[in-house]
């Protein structure tokens, strides 16, 4: 049986985000507890695939995994048969023939997901392709809004910073929107895609002061890896003066989220990313418990509808 | 086919008054004991339990919930029906260690159910003792499960349906059985 996959936030509808959330919550418990590790998905295999650089979302995937009791083996870039300049569909259907249940993979590549889904049987989750999406983080965004802010709906979120390079942004805009908020996007003219207030549906500003109309301010990343020479900003300096985001563009009980990592003293300065009232260090604690979250909905229901609460397990002849 | 009514709302309370006794006569004293509801019907079982339990012996035994959908021994097998488990809460707050700990739950089946509860109770410590509360026993196990406490032993066709209504949750108290039910519960 090929397995459902998340290729983006629109693989899901909004009564599976909240299941999800949901489900989170619960996982959210389970790390209370001294023994954090149920055995729900005891038996199954989950290879993570990380070709481009990561520490947040590999690490929490690979604890998600591990706490749920699956298997988890990870394949990097570097040291991996990619060096030798296999390609990732000739990896992928490698890894196939171990059977895993599921691949999670990041790759630089906008699609090479969904590809990589097309040559495996098991369930593929993108944690992240190119500057295409990055679904679990919207998840864990919208987990994260929901506990510490309250519920999206009638919410306003502001994405400022670099628009046209994030993934974040675009899963963001999606999922926010699919939970009834209202998404606006601050950016320079050349970080902001051309018409993308029309495709999205959403406002648009080049003028930083409209962040204190939000209720969050979500601060992306400048993605200088993915801007190439350069063209995009006269320099980080003069870009830190006109967009980054300090105390004194805020007003009195903003909430601020970061994806990480943050460029400290360009969109976002020290002090506010030390703050403790920012987002930014429970976007980070609930990444694992959205993720088991996640696995937990791919992995433990084979189809789909709920099942009523107290039915009891092996009540079906075999 | 319509419900038959085995066992009605005024035997169902004399059945759990029973019961209580039972747990009071064996265990002495409650502050020793914590009366755990497995999810969904267990939950008022065990409150209900632990309040007669206060009235008989003067004080109440700690009460929690366990939900064992995260210790299913079945999530994800094709085949099964398909059907994603609805998470519910686990909540134990007393010293798991330190108390012998009854399982209530409303039927029991198979034994998969309460095997999956055992296992979440020791993720939160390492209970002297547990021991098991139910109101209908109906057969049929999978595993070697045994109750402590039985309300009714009700022999079944595997094809039967037993249902265990409570006020708290369907409004009135009766086990009935309905043979077109397909084997749940």
């Amino acid at each position: 049986m090929t397995r459902r996959s998340l290729l983006t936030i629109g693989d899901l509808d909004r009564a599976e985000v909240a299941r999800i959330l949901r489900v989170g919550n619960r996982f959210a418990e389970v790390m209370t507890r001294d023994i954090k590790k149920v055995p729900t998905l005891r038996g199954r295999t989950i290879i993570n695939m990380f070709f481009e650089a990561s520490t947040r979302t590999s690490t929490s995937f690979e604890l998600a995994g591990k706490r749920l009791s699956a298997d988890v083996v990870n394949v990097k870039g570097s040291g991996s048969s990619v060096e030798k300049g296999e390609t990732l569909k000739d990896t992928v259907i490698t890894l196939n023939s171990y059977a895993p249940d599921v691949l999670v993979i990041r790759h630089a590549s906008v699609g090479a997901c969904a590809m990589a889904a097309r040559y495996t049987d098991a369930a593929v989750i993108s944690a992240g392709d190119g500057k295409h999406e990055h679904p679990t983080q919207t998840l864990l965004d919208l987990y994260t809004i929901e506990r510490e802010v309250g519920p999206l709906d009638g919410l306003h979120i502001a994405f400022v910073g670099d628009v046209a390079h994030s993934r974040v942004a675009r899963s963001g805009i999606r999922g926010f929107q699919m939970m009834g908020a209202r998404v606006s996007l601050i950016a320079p003219p050349t970080l902001l895609p051309r018409d993308a207030g029309a495709a999205l549906g959403v406002e648009t500003s080049t003028d930083v002061r409209d962040v204190t109309d939000a209720d969050v301010v979500y601060v992306l990343r400048m993605q200088l890896e993915r801007m190439g020479p350069g063209g995009f900003v006269p320099s980080l300096r003069e870009y830190a003066m006109t967009y980054g985001i300090n105390h004194g563009r805020l007003r009195p009980g903003q909430r601020v989220m970061h994806a990480g990592p943050i460029n400290r003293g360009v969109e976002i300065s020290g002090e506010l990313a030390d703050d403790p009232t920012t987002l930014i260090e429970r976007q980070a604690a609930n990444g694992m418990v959205v993720r088991m979250a996640v696995l937990y909905d791919l992995l433990a229901g084979p189809s789909g509808s709920p099942e009523p609460a107290g039915a009891p397990i092996g009540a079906v002849a075999v | 086919m319509a419900d038959k009514v085995l066992v009605d709302e005024d035997q169902v309370r004399r059945t759990i008054a029973r019961i209580a006794h039972e747990i009071v006569e064996r265990h002495g004293d409650p502050q020793r004991l914590a009366l755990v509801g497995i999810h969904t019907r267990g939950v008022p079982l065990a409150a209900r339990l632990a309040a007669l339990i206060g009235e008989f012996a003067g004080s109440r035994p700690a009460t929690g919930t366990v939900d064992i959908a995260l210790y299913r021994d079945d999530v994800g097998l094709d085949g099964r029906r398909g059907a994603l488990p609805v998470v519910g809460d686990t909540i134990l707050d007393f010293d798991v260690s330190e108390r012998a700990v009854i399982l209530v739950d409303d039927v029991l089946f198979t034994g998969r159910t309460i095997r999956a509860a055992i296992d979440a109770v020791f993720d939160y410590g390492r209970p002297p003792m547990v021991q098991l509360a139910v109101l209908v026993d109906r057969g049929h196990r999978e595993l070697p499960i045994r109750p402590d406490y039985v309300g009714k032993n009700l022999p079944t066709a595997r094809t039967e349906r037993i249902s265990v209504h409570l006020a708290e949750i369907d409004g009135r108290d009766e086990v009935v059985l309905d043979s077109d039910g397909g084997g749940r519960a």
